[in-house]
């Protein structure tokens, strides 16, 4: 592993900055540490892995994916909040993969329970297990899971690491401990004297790391309160540097092209015509593509077109209505799943309405705005790769593998990411410039995908169908029979990672159908997977992003067939079933001012969805304007628990919902001759300026535990829209993208 | 065949195809790397750069076309000395993932240069054209705002 200040100068900083003091607090520690990977170079000493101190000042690691969530400032706020630093007074670095940056809230998550049910005893026992990420060398970004990670275990190494110092300064001047107060990376003595973090750091990485308490939230400065976000100068300059902008000296720039028919192999190819244009300097066979290496991205783009190449069919059927028939087959086979199972389902109560309805939404790519890119150099067996990526040990495991080297040869460096939304769990692109970069040792070689080429190759947030049944009396639910049908991201992720099969109910699958927390006396949930090999993956939401849909949409339906105001429908079954549920109905009732009545040329529509252990409401209002429908305004409120950073916070929800309404409105990838239709933003539009609502975001705290943000504002959004079309309209949506049954506005 | 663009202020030679857009020739060539690649088809924005104080997509702007002085998010403002619209979009914390900015403000930029109180109506019409897969639109409706107000008190 290299030095933290090779790793420094290599790739962060500009000159040298020498790391001094070393300790290894406690707050990583589970029953024995995982290895630091900030390792010492000569006259260096690391501190732990999320906390370094030089004579320069104070390096805090945010070994989080940066997406845009902010996950850089909100994890350093952590840390600073009792490690006693400024925001600005400290650089923050995202570190390399290590099992040690481990994410502990990952497997908290696959516990069985519908999630708002967790008292503090099975709390516990997810935080407990969570640890079981560091033996499995879990460090990753997703799940909307960092806050929920590092609430505790960053406050716990910020405290250390201050008491470890503050002793530092005790021994020095013959004081206490307890009689020093520490601020702004100072420590101060009741005489007056001060002494800096940088100054004590070596004699600190003598002494043996100082457990303390956290300190009660009415001590904190920074969580809680909005800090200016530390990347937000660079990007708002053009210095961000993401994966595409990764220049090293020689390096030379390439694109590829494989089967759009994902999953197919490659006959053979000619490229007689592209060896011999301008810039081209080599034609690579990739395995199931080529790809051309040349003086910049465009030309070899450009000689990309030139290739002829003979594609193998796809694994899975080529059409669009034959893939919807093959997943439709899954309903036939018994359940993966049936996760809720109350009462009895399979009589229709007395004197109850009955009703049922399908539902379908397709295949989505991830359709970030930096296409998929990595950069790679393999030289004196030892590769580097340079990408952004939300899973980097297990990147570095397939580049490894890739590159026929141990994992130990292997760095990998995470750049932000322009957008992540579950594609950048996959490593595709990075073993690809792996592979490119065997061909061309001792040289870095930069290979970045073609809108159309990203479009066209992703694990897409499956195309999925529901059966759903229910019946109302009395204007109440009284029954909620439903059947959802999808390929499952989670089997297909564990064959890509470790060619393992996946066991026992997938629970991600179903997240969002089986767990909405409403009362409903019958109430049976059941899941369906289909093996249909289209790639599949994890996209912002994942279950919940198709679930919400299929449940909140017929939750509408029967709230209408039982003659009750879709909100109050719902605030009834919340109140009963959890009150954090009916708290976040309640609020975007009062923020959108909902009477249950909507003026002529306008329509109203309610969801919620609890995710991510965090319920979300939103009310979409729809206008007529101009003979096509305007998405006019959007009232949002969550409940997160404890808002760590509420600016941040807010921006995930309105962005989160952003991304939903982009999906339901426009968003599809459909299927002919076994590829992909959509290739580019002109086939696979999304919220723009023009067309995207007036929003107001409500944070509420009420409910006990720490809910995740990234993710949560998505699945409420396309059935509140769907549901406004319809009080609208009087037509219901069964199906998405809502351009093909609705005049929205583009 | 070699051509002179004149970049940020500074002249730079460039020894490419006459066909090859500017976007690739500022990215791959002289390494200003602030400008992004989204889509190739000017769908996106994400490549917006000046041209004679003019937002032009610049994957559409082959070498040969480049028809005056070339300004990209480089030469607008650094982190140290923004200009007025960069200091907008810091004081409402407007990007997220921040791949599209770089584009957003370019376009922001000519939009005040051309229209200094731009009404939401002004905003949606010149703004549509750039993409942001975040979402990050109302902030950055008030980030213009807030830069037109600054920009007139001055």
């Amino acid at each position: 592993m290299a030095s933290i200040a090779k790793i420094a100068r290599r790739t962060f900083l500009i000159g040298s900055a020498a790391i001094v003091g070393g300790v290894a607090f406690g707050a990583y520690y589970v029953s024995r540490p995982a290895p630091n990977p900030l390792q010492p170079g000569e006259g260096e000493a690391a501190l732990n892995p999320f906390v370094l101190i030089d004579q320069n000042g104070v390096t805090l690691f945010a070994p989080r994916a940066e997406m845009g969530q902010g996950v850089k400032t909100s994890w350093a706020a952590l840390i600073a909040e009792e490690l006693d630093v400024e925001l600005d007074q400290v650089r923050v670095l995202h570190g390399p993969a290590a099992a040690a940056y481990y994410n502990s809230a990952f497997i908290a998550d696959g516990l069985p329970g519908r999630g708002y049910d967790s008292g503090n005893f099975k709390h516990a026992i997810g935080e407990m297990l969570g640890h079981l990420g560091k033996t499995l060398n879990l460090h990753g970004t997703g799940g909307s899971t960092s806050m929920k990670d590092g609430y505790k275990r960053m406050r716990l190494a910020g405290a250390t690491a201050r008491e470890t110092l503050k002793q530092a300064a005790a021994n020095r001047l013959g004081v206490e401990r307890g009689q020093l107060t520490t601020a702004a990376g100072t420590v101060t003595a009741p005489d007056g004297t001060k002494l800096s973090y940088s100054d004590l750091a070596l004699e600190a990485a003598k002494l043996d790391p100082i457990e303390t308490e956290l300190r009660p939230k009415s001590d904190w400065r920074l969580i809680g309160k909005s800090q200016p976000r530390l990347d937000m100068a660079a990007k708002a300059s053009g210095t961000a540097e993401f994966g595409v902008d990764i220049r090293l000296p020689g390096m030379k720039f390439a694109s590829l092209r494989m089967n759009p028919r994902q999953g197919g192999g490659m006959k053979g190819f000619d490229a007689s015509a592209a060896d011999t244009m301008p810039g081209v300097e080599q034609v690579v066979n990739m395995g199931a593509g080529v790809a051309v290496v040349a003086r910049n991205t465009w030309l070899a783009m450009q000689a990309l077109d030139a290739i002829e190449v003979d594609w193998e069919d796809a694994p899975y059927p080529p059409e669009t209505d034959q893939v919807f028939a093959k997943i439709a087959e899954a309903f036939d086979d018994g359940p993966n799943s049936v996760l809720r199972d109350d009462g009895d389902a399979d009589t229709l109560p007395e004197g109850a309405t009955e009703l049922a309805a399908d539902y379908q939404v397709p295949y989505l790519a991830h359709a970030t705005m930096e296409p998929m890119n990595a950069t790679a150099l393999l030289q004196d067996g030892r590769l580097t790769v340079w990408c952004g990526n939300q899973m980097p040990t297990y990147t570095q495991m397939k580049c490894a593998e890739e590159a026929g080297l141990e994992s130990d040869q292997v760095d990998i460096r995470t750049t932000y990411l322009g957008g992540g939304f579950g594609r950048r769990v996959e490593f595709d692109y990075a073993v690809l410039a792996t592979r490119l970069a065997k061909q061309m040792p001792g040289t870095p070689v930069q290979l970045t995908w073609s809108r159309e080429e990203d479009m066209r190759h992703d694990m897409y947030r499956p195309g999925a169908l529901a059966r759903m049944r229910g019946a109302v009396k009395n204007g109440q639910a009284v029954l909620l029979d439903g059947k959802v049908a999808a390929a499952s991201p989670v089997a297909q992720a564990m064959k890509r990672l470790a060619d393992l099969p996946a066991a026992g109910p997938d629970k991600v699958h179903v997240e969002g159908f089986f767990n909405p927390p409403y009362a409903i006396p019958n109430f049976r949930m059941a899941g369906h997977l289909s093996d249909i090999q289209i790639p599949v993956g994890f996209w912002r939401s994942v279950g919940n992003s198709f679930n919400a849909f299929f449940v909140e949409s017929f939750i509408d339906e029967m709230a209408h067939a039982a003659g009750t105001d879709p909100l109050e429908f719902r605030l009834d079954m919340a109140r009963r079933e959890w009150a954090p549920a009916a708290g976040v109905l309640e609020a975007v009732k009062e923020m959108s001012g909902w009477s249950g009545k909507t003026a002529d040329g306008t329509g109203r529509g309610v969801a919620m969805c609890y995710s991510f252990g965090t319920p979300v409401a939103e009310v979409i209002e729809v206008t007529e304007e101009d003979g096509s429908i305007r998405i006019s305004n959007a009232w949002i409120a969550c409940d997160v628990g404890q808002a760590i950073d509420p600016s941040i916070i807010r921006a995930q929800m309105f962005g989160g919902m952003a991304y939903g309404l982009s999906a339901a409105c426009f968003g599809e990838i459909t299927f002919a001759d076994g590829a992909a239709e959509q290739g580019n933003f002109p086939d696979y539009d999304a919220m723009r300026m023009h067309t995207m609502p007036n929003t107001q975001v409500q944070v509420l705290e009420n409910q006990a535990h720490l809910g995740g943000v990234g993710e949560p504002g998505t699945p409420p959004a396309a059935p509140a829209l769907a549901n406004a079309l319809f009080d609208l309209t009087g037509k219901r949506a069964r199906r998405l993208p809502l351009m093909h049954d609705f005049d929205l506005m583009i | 065949m070699s051509t002179d663009l004149r970049i940020n202020g500074k002249t730079h030679q460039v020894d490419l195809p006459d066909d090859v857009p500017l976007l690739w020739v500022l990215r791959d060539e002289v390494g200003l790397t602030g400008t992004k690649f989204g889509c190739g088809v000017a769908a996106c924005g994400a490549c917006t750069v000046h041209i004679d104080g003019e937002a032009v997509r610049s994957c559409q702007v082959a070498l040969s076309d480049v028809w005056g002085e070339v300004t990209t998010i480089e030469g607008l403002g650094t982190p140290d000395a923004m200009a007025a619209i960069q200091q907008a979009w810091v004081e409402h914390q407007v990007a997220q993932c921040g791949y599209c900015q770089s584009g957003q403000i370019m376009q922001a930029a000519s939009l005040l240069a051309e229209t200094p109180a731009p009404s939401d109506a002004e905003i949606d019409e010149a703004m549509q054209g750039n993409l942001c897969r975040c979402g990050t639109y109302p902030r950055i409706r008030a980030a213009i705002h807030s830069a037109a107000q600054k920009m007139q008190e001055a």
